[in-house]
């Protein structure tokens, strides 16, 4: 009872002061660009699983053609890896430049 | 799916590794392309956009180095393991640059356009450069006419 009564005082300390609006914009700046970037990597996770899945399946039915198909796969991962890569630069930059 | 081989999990490649050849010719071709970045960089940021740009390229090649390593090993001992290996390999090479580019973002060494325009472009550029030879050798074996032999 006492940790909420101290909970509720300081949310009531904190709903008086005053909100800088420069420093609320900037604070909302950072989170957006954190959530972009977590959004950014999911598509590239889930691309590289089925690159990965697909591979795998192709390689259990012919294993002769396991270098071609690595050699492909590689390469779509690289490919794939480059849309994390731009997310994370456009955070980098939406952060800090 | 059902088609598949039960004991894929245990299948793996003694052979030699694509991926390694690959990257070494990508890591050529960055090597080939550093000087002209650079001093593309530099015209446009000054010395921190050079310093920049071999530094985003220093990273890009570890990034190919590495996934490369990562493959590699792990299909000589399954190709399930490299495929977990690949899965996390991506979260830990995210993460690697991520913490390479967060150590330096404040040196005063560092343009971060210039720096994140050279991670984006450069591994880009260099696969692309990349694919067309492979492509091209990919496609070489249906193109070749078969010899006959009499």
């Amino acid at each position: 009872m006492e940790a909420l009564a101290t909970i509720a005082r300081i949310a009531a300390e904190a709903g008086d002061a005053v909100v800088d609006p420069a420093a609320a914009k900037n604070t909302a700046a950072a989170a957006s660009a954190g959530y972009a970037y977590g959004l950014a990597a999911i598509g590239p996770g889930i691309g590289i699983g089925i690159i990965f899945g697909k591979a795998i399946e192709s390689m259990a039915r012919q294993p002769e053609a396991a270098g071609m198909v690595r050699t492909t796969m590689f390469l779509g991962v690289a490919f794939t890896e480059a849309l994390a890569l731009i997310g994370f630069v456009a955070f980098i930059l939406l952060k800090f430049a | 799916m059902n088609n598949l081989n039960p004991s894929v999990l245990a299948m793996r490649d003694t052979g030699p590794s694509p991926e390694a050849q690959i990257t070494r010719d990508i890591v050529k071709r960055g090597i080939i392309a550093a000087p002209a970045l650079i001093v593309l960089s530099s015209l446009i940021w000054g010395t921190a956009g050079a310093w920049s740009s071999a530094y985003g390229l220093g990273l890009v090649l570890c990034n190919f180095i590495i996934a490369a390593g990562l493959v590699a090993t792990t299909a000589r001992i399954s190709y399930a393991l490299m495929m977990a290996a690949t899965m996390f390999g991506y979260i830990l090479r995210l993460g690697l640059i991520a913490l390479a580019v967060m150590l330096v973002r404040n040196e005063p060494w560092v343009d971060l356009l210039a720096l994140g325009l050279t991670l984006i472009i450069t591994h880009l550029g260099l696969l692309f450069w990349e694919m067309r030879y492979v492509s091209a050798t990919l496609a070489f074996p249906g193109l070749k006419p078969v010899m006959e032999n009499k």
